[in-house]
């Protein structure tokens, strides 16, 4: 019983978080940097910040995650990190040779004040930035929001920095999607390509945190969203943002800078938010939509019939980021499972639960932000007891102590590998979702049922 | 040599060409790719064994995120120490202070979980936004009747080193607080492990066998109680020389324990802890005991390590790991194994132990601090390493090379210290450098096929 600690009474705590369902913001605006090709991620605040960060990407993906830090000194503390930051971007070219360097900064640089704006137009006006090179930066206090938060704002970074409108209008759409697997972002690719439309994705991390063995190591994989493709962002006819929370914000700054028409939609989760996206994209850029993805909607349909009988009626708990509950959400109620617990680190806002619930009933607990933590998710497991939770590793403690099954979804997944490969998303994200539900759901009953009732054809 | 920045040149050296004394102990170069952490890590890792005790991070949330549960530092008892507590300071805590949220969950959890001691972690901000964690920390100590310990591990505070110290400083104002407790003449603390994979338990039943008191385990599977009569054992047995040796040297000047430094990794270093100790007592019965012990666990070790010896003959080895005293004994283990180390680092050594580790290795070993991965993938290629031995960070950059890997770090999953230990790093080398694996890397595809076109021409 690791989590014996955990008392079945709900009390009101008020100071305190107890094994957290988030993290800080400054991991996500790293992983979104991740996204863009020929990026370093540069930390501006004390060294042990980028080893965490390096070290959780590493372990979740088991992919080298480079990254620089200004690793701030008690003197940087006291006059400021703009000593460390000009040396360390010097080093930086002199040595790494990124395109772009994409610093995020930290609760010890925000307090200190440091104006990185100023800073960075200092080493500009000082030529310490080489030509044709960007140093670009993004406010991301670990003390505000969490890690969907440091990603939302990175991303929205970029396109303030580089999105531009030149008047010409190119004939793209935008894809802007919240903190999902590269396995997603590959699924999100593929939709837009079966269409036939023209895109630029921002972030893009798949072929960089998911990368082929080949004999090398790179400082830079090959994936990852040019700094052409961004500029040309500002161009586009229209933006699709997927997952409200984590993607929204560039968006909406593509419309207000550059003028760009945004629509936001859920993540593409389950069969009717994948419609949706579908539909969206077929509006977009009219196009219509293929043959080829009817047959993946029309085989994933065909196994959510199939198997209908299996799924009917199964309680599940959900932890994890807001944009992939919404989703995770919408997946179960397809299915026809009663989600009993939404539980969420990050504070998404009214708007959330009110979706969350048109979604699943009003009947389901809703808890986000400050003490929706780990430890009150296992309260309510072990209360209402789910058939299944969906959530990060951590949740493997919760599960191992009431005896319910696990299905990994979310960040972070230290224990697995597959969320770096097979998507969640689109048609066959779903039909990947739902094998994993059909197989704990029957490895339960296999498990458990009486002998006589023990059935070979399921 | 390798493109190396200018500040860091002297942090590197080729063995046999370069004659300088490495530099060390410095801060990461602002804008490297260091490999390693900062204060508040250096605290958590070492006191985070302590499994009976409480520990808060005070903080924004990520420090407790990324230090929960994830050094396998087992018990057998207790496992307070796997859940995560934190303060999750917020926006209005930085502005206002966070000095009524600590006091308030601090009395919270010692009401919740009623543990012997509790520490209390400063994180970066606290250091800033000024909190009176000290005062907070009395006051609750006086109210709850339990040692609550502030740690001062502000992240920028200086390096992991410093980190160590101020877990030093914290663990020791909880020694010397047992006079009554009955403690054996032949009795000894261990110092410096921290029980990953359950290296404690093997290391204390070798010296249970040699008839000496195992007293304390300062932190692994380390309990308060425990540590408050540590005070009267006779002597400190120190690992891990760089976390610990500081509560040594406070623990001899305040009690006059003597200690000495020790590593459990390897035949030889493990043989000579062991005789050490045993020559400190210097008594007839001990010294018959460790000398059956290390002969019979010996002799059971040297005919399983000829057998993987023997695949691993003439192959290269590359190490970089936290401190230096782990890189010594694993240069020695390596040639057990008839590998040569290649190239050798590690984040917090001393000038002294980079002289040690030029005598122990050969001409042309490239030794570092503080690397960065673009230099060691090329110090890796440069040497030809067909292995790295180091911990979360290295291991896909040596899979992406194709080459063997060893974590020696946290996320080792078998116990590497004592006699087994040996045998399973051996096996863990051995099953990594000779998997068939390797054989579909397009590196070393290319470099089969240039080896057949060299024999046709």
């Amino acid at each position: 019983m690791l989590l014996r600690h955990t008392p079945k009474e709900v009390a009101v705590r008020s100071a305190l978080t107890i094994n957290p369902a988030k993290t800080c913001q400054p991991v996500g605006a790293m992983y979104a940097a991740l996204g863009v090709h020929k990026c370093l991620p540069h930390s501006h605040g004390s060294q042990g910040c980028c080893a965490y960060h390096r070290s959780a990407l590493t372990r979740h993906y088991k992919d080298p995650v480079m990254a620089t830090t200004s690793s701030f000194t008690e003197g940087a503390s006291v006059f400021g990190g703009q000593a460390n930051i000009l040396e360390a971007i010097q080093n930086i070219f002199n040595l790494y040779n990124p395109d772009i360097v994409a610093v995020h900064t930290t609760c010890l640089s925000e307090v200190i004040g440091d104006d990185l704006t100023q800073i960075l137009n200092k080493a500009a006006a000082e030529g310490k930035i080489p030509a044709g090179k960007k140093v670009i930066h993004a406010s991301t206090p670990s003390f505000k929001g969490s890690h969907v938060t440091g990603y939302s704002n990175m991303v929205a970074s970029f396109v303030q920095h580089f999105s531009e409108n030149t008047g010409k209008k190119i004939k793209q759409i935008n894809l802007v999607p919240t903190f999902v697997e590269p396995s997603d972002m590959s699924e999100i690719k593929h939709l837009a390509e079966s269409m036939g439309v023209k895109y630029v994705m921002l972030p893009d991390t798949s072929d960089v945190v998911n990368g082929p063995m080949d004999g090398k190591f790179r400082m830079y994989p090959k994936g990852g969203t040019t700094l052409e493709q961004i500029r040309s962002m500002g161009d586009s006819i229209r933006s699709i943002a997927l997952g409200r929370v984590g993607s929204m914000a560039a968006a909406k700054l593509l419309d207000t800078k550059c003028k760009v028409p945004c629509e936001i939609l859920d993540l593409p989760i389950g069969i009717k938010a994948t419609d949706e996206f579908v539909d969206a994209m077929r509006n977009a850029a009219g196009v219509s939509v293929p043959e080829s993805l009817m047959l993946e909607r029309g085989q994933y349909l065909d196994v959510m019939v199939d198997m209908n009988q299996y799924t009917a009626g199964k309680k599940v708990s959900l932890v994890g980021d807001p944009d992939l509950l919404v989703g995770m959400a919408a997946f179960c109620a397809e299915n026809d499972m009663k989600v009993l617990h939404v539980v969420s680190g990050t504070a998404p806002g009214p708007k959330f639960e009110r979706r969350i619930k048109e979604l699943c009933g009003d009947d389901v607990i809703v808890k986000t932000g400050a003490q929706a933590d780990m430890f009150f998710f296992h309260q309510l497991v072990q209360n209402d007891r789910p058939d299944i939770v969906f959530g990060n590793t951590y949740c493997k403690y919760i599960c191992r102590d009431e005896d319910i099954p696990l299905i990994r979804i979310g960040f972070p997944i230290y224990d697995r590998i597959g969320h770096s490969y097979f998507p969640v998303t689109g048609y066959r994200g779903g039909l990947r979702l739902l094998e994993k539900v059909l197989d704990t759901v029957m490895d339960r009953q296999d498990r458990d049922a009486k002998e006589e009732k023990f059935e070979l054809v399921m | 040599m390798t493109e190396i920045l200018e500040q860091r040149k002297k942090q590197v050296l080729e063995n046999g060409k370069d004659s300088y004394a490495l530099e060390c102990g410095k801060a990461s170069t602002a804008g490297s790719v260091s490999q390693r952490a900062c204060v508040f890590c250096g605290s958590r890792v070492v006191l985070y064994p302590i499994a009976d005790a409480l520990h808060l991070i005070h903080g924004p949330i990520g420090c407790a995120s990324y230090t929960w549960d994830i050094r396998g530092s087992m018990s057998s008892g207790p496992e307070l120490h796997r859940m995560s507590f934190s303060t999750d300071l917020r926006e209005n805590d930085v502005v206002y202070g966070g000095e009524k949220k600590l006091y308030a969950a601090l009395v919270e959890l010692i009401d919740t979980y009623a543990p012997k001691a509790a520490f209390v972690y400063s994180t970066c901000i606290v250091g800033l936004i000024g909190d009176d964690v000290e005062a907070v920390c009395a006051r609750v100590s006086r109210e709850k009747l339990i040692p609550v310990l502030p740690v001062h591990s502000e992240g920028f505070k200086g390096t992991k080193k410093d980190g160590y110290r101020a877990a030093c400083e914290a663990v020791f104002k909880l020694t010397g607080k047992d006079p009554s407790t009955p403690v054996s003449k032949f009795s000894i603390n261990i110092l410096g492990d921290f029980n990953l994979a359950g290296e404690t338990w093997i290391i204390k039943d070798y010296y249970r066998r040699m008839g000496i008191e195992v007293v304390s385990c300062i932190t692994g599977d380390g309990r308060v109680d425990e540590i408050r009569r540590s005070h009267r054992a006779a002597l400190n047995v120190v690992q891990c020389s760089g976390s610990m040796t500081y509560l040594a040297k406070m623990m001899k000047d305040e009690y006059g324990i003597p200690f000495k430094r020790v590593s459990y990794f390897g035949i030889e270093d493990m043989s000579s802890a062991l005789y050490d100790v045993a020559s400190f007592f210097d008594d007839p019965e001990i010294n018959e005991a460790t000398e059956n012990l290390v002969r019979s666990e010996v002799s059971a070790l040297l005919p399983d390590l000829a057998d993987y010896r023997r695949d691993l003959e003439g192959r290269k080895a590359a190490i970089y790991v936290g401190g230096s005293f782990k890189a010594f004994s694993l240069v020695k283990a390596l040639r057990h194994l008839g590998m040569d180390t290649v190239v050798v680092g590690s984040q917090t050594g001393s000038s002294e132990d980079y002289e040690y580790l030029k005598e122990i290795t050969d001409e042309g070993t490239i030794i570092c601090d503080d690397a960065n991965p673009l230099e060691l993938s090329r110090f890796i290629l440069e040497k030809g390493a067909d292995l790295l031995i180091g911990g979360v960070k290295e291991r896909p950059i040596a899979f992406k090379m194709g080459i063997a890997f060893c974590d020696h770090n946290h996320e080792r999953k078998e116990a590497l210290a004592g006699f087994e230990g040996m045998r399973n790093f051996a096996r863990e080398v051995h099953a990594s450098v000779t998997s068939p694996v390797w054989k579909y890397s397009p590196a070393r595809l290319a470099m089969g096929k240039e080896a057949r076109k060299g024999g046709e021409s």
